[in-house]
């Protein structure tokens, strides 16, 4: 039997050299008997002493080091002999840290998870008190009883975030100190080496008193998180009990104090003007009224109606399906990838942008949402009918001589047919009741959807022509209704 | 009016705030107070530094600069009809309580809303001042979580985003119609669009792979809402697609489900009892449900009734329930989507699962060590050494796994 004396309970490096040491002697788990301090200290322990290795003597897992580093700082004594027992295993097992379901690893998951939750305990529930020395300078203390030896580890926690403060945290086994500069450990101490209180712990107790709610009564997921171990070092914890007792007669209070007259200050407030127009009057009107719709139920999920843009009086109207996710957030039609085809177009054929008003059949965004992405829905027909209000009075408004309906469903809503063929009705003038002249061509978003390289070209040749022919019946229509300007 | 002394204060302005259920302090950038003459640090996961016998965790300085309100919302303590005491901080005060807590380890920062008072810029400038002051005159280094007021200038929400780690904005009811019935100053549209600004803000800060020119900072912690159960109709269907729909359009980090709570001096326009807290636990289920195990929202619904979740047992085992066909799942093979669906296994347990199984097959003592409870996946399941047999089509098997009722009579 091999006897091993460590010196410090958490001492990563001092167990490693030992371990290399017996490793390269090649003694077995079984033989070795691990001793920490004073623990188990027998006078005739027997067993021949291994001079330590300082070298490496093999290679493991980074992560069985991190795990380690960990899992050492865990008080149950088995600590040392487990790890010795993984490292040796390690060495015809190589995935053993992958098989969470082996015994010694899943030891060694338990040991790292308390160690992890008490360290985090720690950086919780630490509690300073400030004092002042004769010469002004704030020093700020506390104790703490961790449950492990975490204190070295989790220090580094505080230096980083109390950085401009001097502190120093004492445990029973333990103490660090900050300076501002320099992290420094020291022998343990007493509760009696801190303060006991600190002016500031009114105001924290009450805040605790204030934030919490007595109508939501529920001790024990307090206690799980809180354990009532911690609460003795918790100046807020000597509230805990008075508040459970009255949490009853508090919400009995709070609802029998039931609605009383509003004070003076409510009565004198100025109703908000309603925004509800009821008379549109104007273009800017529907604009504002939109906003309002509950004409269909798509206004729930959208985040807001997109309404038409451009002049005024726009000789030609491009009419979209409805917005997408970018016109949904901006706002604003068109300004998503479609858009950008749709604007290409137009210079390119030569329309002038400044004579086009551009909207969309249905003024909310439909979609149903997967996960952090919005996928479009096609519009139904009882959308489309009822949005219809809104996209006549654009149309009234702007008086354009040319609609384009990019797609079936505007196609939809202005020709007020539930089935349209697009290649059927596209390349021939449509003339509507109003005297305007209808064509029929593709959603740009169409010609983004297309796989192909050549089925694309064709496509946006097509979508093109379309609209050279849009051109065209604008340059006659202003030829034919010119000499009648003059006369 | 007699002036209120600072403790006064707190104990007003907090018991204001603590409505607001969110209180997370995780998921900002990694920074540190190393090297500065300040205080403060924030490194991913947050810390709960306290809890309150209502099992809440208290990890900010949850304060309200002030409870005056011009607004009318019926559910809110703070509404302009009610007769609470009002108080108001300045700037200063808050400050200084922040650094105070902050220095003594009670908090990891601070979350600061507020009553519009005057008008929702006025009201907004003054809570920026607070961050701005925390981070330019006294280098604080700690979380801040502000509230956003949907109307207020997109100059000054800009500028909270630089100086804050989360922003807010509470969508505040599941339906529009509620909204404008128990909050008629509210504008859904005007708090979606808020909503909508923001991500636009947080897309443009998202450093672009490749790109040498960091964009400026915002907000690192993202955005998040709250939303209020049972205070007007709406069931557990529209609630959780609300949220989905808002998860979706938004990259909303969290959407925070808050049990409406009788509050003194309650409008009569407000039910008279308040939801099971129990339906709040079991919405969190479900939207944690839908966004990291690939359930869809009508697929969890349909695992209660009507519309609602059920809630003597939680959504996962009530969608198992009901889908007794899809089972058991062969531990050893299964992919990983339908491991997700085991009641009983979490992601964790599902990672570690799925990397043990590379090196041997699987036994039924096997996953028992990955798992809090064996009793729960075992009749889900089928392992080298295990088939749960006819257990799987027992008539009672939601008795046996459900929890003791002792645990219903929480409401």
């Amino acid at each position: 039997m091999h006897l091993v004396r460590l010196y410090r309970p958490n001492d990563f490096d001092e167990w490693r050299r030992h371990a290399r040491g017996l490793i390269a002697a090649g003694i077995a788990p079984a033989d070795i008997a691990w001793r920490y301090g004073n623990d188990g200290y027998e006078l005739f322990d027997e067993g021949e002493l291994l001079p330590a290795a300082t070298g490496a003597v093999g290679t493991v897992p980074r992560l069985f080091i991190e795990r380690a580093q960990l899992a050492i700082q865990h008080s149950d004594p088995v600590r040392f002999s487990l790890l010795y027992r993984l490292l040796w295993r390690q060495r015809y097992a190589n995935h053993l840290l992958d098989d969470a379901t082996d015994k010694d690893n899943s030891l060694l998951t338990r040991l790292v998870s308390g160690v992890r939750r008490d360290s985090h305990k720690m950086k919780a529930f630490v509690r300073f008190r400030k004092v002042v020395d004769g010469a002004g300078k704030a020093r700020f203390l506390a104790w703490f009883e961790p449950e492990h030896f975490t204190l070295e580890a989790t220090a580094p926690f505080f230096a980083r975030r109390f950085a401009g403060m001097h502190w120093v945290i004492v445990t029973p086994y333990a103490s660090a100190w900050w300076d501002t500069k320099n992290l420094h450990f020291g022998p343990g101490g007493r509760k009696s080496d801190i303060p006991a209180e600190d002016a500031v712990e009114t105001d924290w107790n009450t805040y605790y008193r204030a934030i919490f709610n007595p109508a939501r009564l529920k001790v024990s997921m307090m206690k799980s998180e809180m354990p009532v171990k911690y609460w003795r070092n918790l100046p807020e914890a000597a509230n805990i009990a008075p508040m459970i007792r009255n949490a009853k007669a508090m919400e009995q209070d709070m609802i029998a104090r039931a609605a009383t007259q509003p004070p003076p200050r409510h009565l004198r407030r100025k109703p908000e003007s309603d925004e509800d127009i009821e008379e549109i009057q104007s273009l800017a009107d529907a604009r504002a009224a939109v906003q309002g719709c509950r004409r269909c139920p798509l206004y729930e999920h959208a985040t807001q109606a997109v309404f038409g843009e451009g002049p005024e009086r726009a000789d030609v109207m491009f009419v979209g399906e409805q917005p997408g996710d970018q016109e949904d957030l901006q706002g604003r039609p068109f300004v998503g990838p479609a858009g950008q085809v749709l604007d290409d177009v137009i210079e390119k054929v030569g329309i002038d942008r400044r004579r086009v008003y551009v909207t969309n059949a249905v003024k909310h965004f439909k979609f149903t949402p997967r996960g952090k992405r919005r996928i479009h829905q096609r519009p139904g027909g009882g959308e489309i009918q009822a949005c219809k209000f809104w996209l006549g009075l654009e149309i009234g408004f702007v008086r354009p001589k040319v609609i384009v309906a990019l797609g079936a469903t505007a196609a939809q809503s202005l020709i007020g047919k539930a089935s349209i063929t697009i290649s059927k009705l596209r390349g021939e003038p449509i003339q509507m009741p109003d005297g305007i002249v209808l064509f029929v061509t593709n959603h740009p978003s169409y010609l983004l959807r297309i796989p192909d390289a050549e089925g694309k070209r064709r496509e946006r040749a097509k979508f093109e022509a379309d609209l050279v022919l849009v051109r065209e019946t604008m340059a006659e229509l202003e030829k034919s209704a010119a000499p009648s300007g003059d006369a | 009016m007699a002036t209120l002394t600072l403790t006064r204060k707190l104990a007003i302005l907090a018991d204001a705030a603590k409505y607001d259920a969110s209180c997370a302090s995780s998921g900002s950038e990694k920074r540190d107070s190393a090297g500065s003459a300040g205080i403060g640090s924030t490194e991913g996961h947050g810390i709960c530094h306290s809890y309150a016998p209502d099992g809440r965790c208290i990890s900010l300085l949850k304060l309200l600069l002030t409870n005056f309100c011009i607004y009318d919302c019926a559910y809110c303590i703070n509404r302009s009809s009610s007769n609470v005491q009002r108080a108001r901080f300045s700037v200063e005060e808050v400050v200084r309580l922040t650094l105070d807590f902050y220095a003594r380890n009670y908090i990891e920062g601070l979350f600061l809303s507020s009553g519009i008072i005057r008008s929702p810029d006025y009201t907004m400038e003054q809570m920026v001042r607070v961050a701005r002051s925390l981070r330019e005159e006294h280098l604080f280094a700690g979380y801040i979580h502000l509230k956003i007021i949907p109307n207020a200038a997109p100059e000054l929400l800009i500028e909270a985003g630089r100086w804050a780690d989360r922003l807010s904005t509470n969508i505040e009811l599941p339906t529009d119609n509620a909204l404008e019935k128990l909050a008629p100053e509210k504008r859904p549209s005007e708090i979606r669009t808020a909503m909508a600004r923001l991500r636009g803000r947080l897309e443009a800060a998202a450093p672009d792979k490749g790109a040498r020119a960091r964009p400026e900072k915002f907000a690192p912690a993202g955005q998040s809402t709250q939303m209020i159960i049972g205070a007007d109709g709406a069931n557990d269907a529209a609630i959780l697609t609300r949220a989905a729909g808002l998860y979706s359009g938004y990259q909303l980090r969290r959407v925070y489900y808050s049990a409406f709570s009788p509050i003194p001096d309650a409008s009569s326009r407000l039910p008279l009892r308040p939801p099971p807290l129990l339906r709040e636990h079991r919405l969190y289920q479900a939207d944690w449900l839908i966004r990291f195990y690939g359930f869809e929202v009508p697929e969890i619904v349909a695992g209660g009734e009507g519309g609602d979740l059920d809630l003597g047992i939680d959504p996962k085992l009530a969608w198992a329930l009901k889908h007794r066909h899809a089972f058991p799942v062969d531990i050893n093979r299964a992919e990983r989507e339908m491991l997700l669906r085991v009641p009983g296994l979490g992601i964790n347990a599902v990672n570690r699962l799925l990397a043990a199984r590379r090196h041997h097959r699987l036994r039924l003592e096997d996953v028992a060590r990955l798992t809090a409870s064996i009793a729960k996946v075992r009749p889900f399941i089928a392992a080298a050494d295990w088939s749960p047999g006819g257990l799987i089509d027992q008539a009672r098997l939601r008795q046996k796994l459900a929890p003791p009722p002792e645990q219903l009579a929480l409401f």
